[in-house]
């Protein structure tokens, strides 16, 4: 009896999928805007379109929109099957996509006009924060309300990761937004000074930790296995990976604030405790990728493992490159300087990019009822333009990072600077305009996918899948 | 007691608690069952992968629905 069977909720998994690619073009968009920006000054016109206020659009726009939109289309999918549940709070989860669309609308509004908390990845003000609350308290309700109605008896590691991103980003974003307002416009932070600085880095870093880790590591645990057709190698590992990353990530927010007024001592505590997590990325990198083990012949002629497993291999890269970030001594030499936007981005569109494009290209043919996307030639065509994107990127700020450091610290005999600041900015020209080539071939990757997407969704059926039966669980 | 030293005291609980996670997980054999167990819950529901990727009567009954053709 097809008809009386419950099925999943898919319809806020759909859209969820396909706002992520449509957000994912817009503030890729933005970024290579701001790209050509610094390559061409000219293009900033005055004063809604300038470099100021589109950066924070952009990061918005590709953390929170595009990340965003794929953290909850993948968790809403992975926690009903696994749970073998259908999803908590129906109308809630209906509410928890309209609310986040309004979100990003209001911050593509606001941003432009100069409304802004000055808070790094915290920027929208006040009456968007108590927004995103709400719709954060409500995907709370709808996630953990489908743990808790699961007929199965554990429950799997990915959901632990999905879960614990959930609750870490409700703790970092209410205390960080706390603040004064003035108007409604308008507000100041509830914090002063150091302080101020310190609760913003221990959000910042931890939005990295928890937003931009945790919940993909959900998702590497769900889509590699499944993708690969085999279970994750170490589920011990997974268990010691997930208690690692929540016992240290808390601690390295300080790095951020190296030679600055926060005490020596905090300083240091965050240098060490970024050290330490070298030990859980990789422990977890390494499971991911050795769940391929015994059958990496897979890898030759699937591209959508090939992104899982590229992701892996730059959630690897930048995880070693981020503990060395954060001793101090290279921090000397690395903060401030294009290194650390070359490090973000190998995070960012190596390791969150990846890993979300490869789970959609999985998720999008079975909410349209497809055996497969339309394309898969194009997902192939997309992995390579994607990966010489990132590397033309990531390659050419490293060396526009370091040049940079090394000419701002250079100093003559008598003590003078050798170079003045504008002499650092003319030497970084060439490299900013190899960074907006790579930033134009992963936004055309987007693209693709756009195409791949719709061509695949047209005709489609849209088939919930059933949810298992009680009796059948154990057959 | 000084407030420092609780704050001391709140790291080495937390040390204590992590390598007893360890041990949990790799030091006690009877959680081996349980974890395999566990790793297989993504390939247990086959009938849901089959009915999304619209290879079962389910679609077709949808797709009668919708009177086209299947």
């Amino acid at each position: 009896m097809p008809e009386m069977q419950a099925t999943y909720n898919y319809t806020v998994i759909r859209q969820f999928s396909v706002m992520a690619v449509v957000w994912g073009i817009v503030g890729m968009l933005v970024g290579v805007v701001i790209a050509a920006q610094l390559v061409w000054p000219e293009l900033n016109f005055s004063p809604y379109f300038t470099f100021g206020r589109l950066r924070p659009l952009h990061t918005n726009a590709v953390i929170f929109a595009f990340g965003g939109s794929a953290l909850f289309a993948t968790s809403y999918y992975v926690v009903q099957r696994t749970c073998h549940a259908r999803l908590f709070a129906g109308p809630l989860a209906a509410f928890t996509f309209w609310g986040w669309q309004l979100v990003i609308v209001l911050a593509a509004i606001t941003l432009p006009m100069g409304m802004t908390q000055g808070k790094e990845y915290a920027e929208l003000e006040w009456p968007i924060d108590i927004l995103i609350a709400i719709v954060w308290i409500a995907y709370a309700v709808v996630f953990f309300g489908t743990i808790a109605k699961r007929t199965v008896s554990h429950i799997y590691v990915a959901n632990w990761f999905y879960g614990a991103f959930i609750i870490a980003v409700a703790l970092l974003h209410i205390f960080n937004s706390a603040a004064v307002p003035v108007t409604l416009f308008k507000s100041y932070s509830a914090y002063a000074g150091v302080q101020d600085a310190m609760v913003q880095w221990w959000y910042g870093h931890n939005a990295v930790g928890f937003f931009l880790t945790a919940g993909f590591l959900g998702m590497m645990y769900y889509f590699v296995p499944k993708q690969a057709g085999r279970p994750v190698y170490s589920y011990r590992l997974s268990v010691v990976h997930f208690w690692a990353l929540i016992f240290t990530y808390m601690w390295a927010g300080p790095h951020h604030l190296h030679y600055t007024a926060l005490p020596e001592w905090t300083q240091s505590i965050g240098m060490v405790f970024s050290l330490i997590l070298l030990a859980p990325s990789w422990g977890g990198m390494i499971n991911g990728v050795m769940t391929l083990s015994g059958a990496w012949h897979k890898l030759r002629d699937d591209p959508i493992l090939k992104f899982l497993i590229t992701s892996l291999s730059f959630y690897g890269m930048s995880t070693f490159e981020g503990p060395m970030m954060a001793i101090k001594t290279v921090n000397a030499l690395s903060h401030y300087t294009d290194w650390t936007v070359g490090h973000v981005h190998s995070g960012a569109l190596g390791w969150v990019a990846m890993v979300s494009i490869g789970s959609l290209y999985y998720m999008l043919p079975r909410l349209f009822g497809k055996p497969e996307m339309y394309s898969v030639k194009l997902i192939t065509v997309h992995f390579w333009v994607a990966t010489i994107g990132v590397v033309l990127y990531i390659a050419s700020m490293w060396i526009a990072g370091v040049m940079q450091g090394l000419m701002w610290r250079a100093v003559n005999p008598d003590g003078t600077l050798t170079y003045s600041f504008v002499e650092a900015v003319k030497g970084s020209y060439p490299f900013w305009a190899i960074r907006f080539l790579g930033g134009v071939l992963f936004l055309s990757g987007m693209l693709i996918m756009a195409y791949n997407m719709v061509r695949t969704i047209r005709g489609g059926q849209r088939v919930d899948a059933p949810v298992l039966l009680p009796a059948a669980q154990h057959a | 007691m000084d407030i420092n030293d609780l704050r001391a005291l709140m790291t080495v609980v937390s040390f204590v608690t992590f390598l007893g996670i360890i041990w949990w997980a790799f030091g006690v054999k009877a959680n081996k069952a349980r974890f395999d167990e566990a790793a297989q819950l993504p390939f247990s529901d086959e009938a849901a992968d089959r009915a999304e990727l619209g290879l079962s009567g389910l679609a077709d009954a949808a797709r009668a629905k919708e009177g086209k053709a299947p």
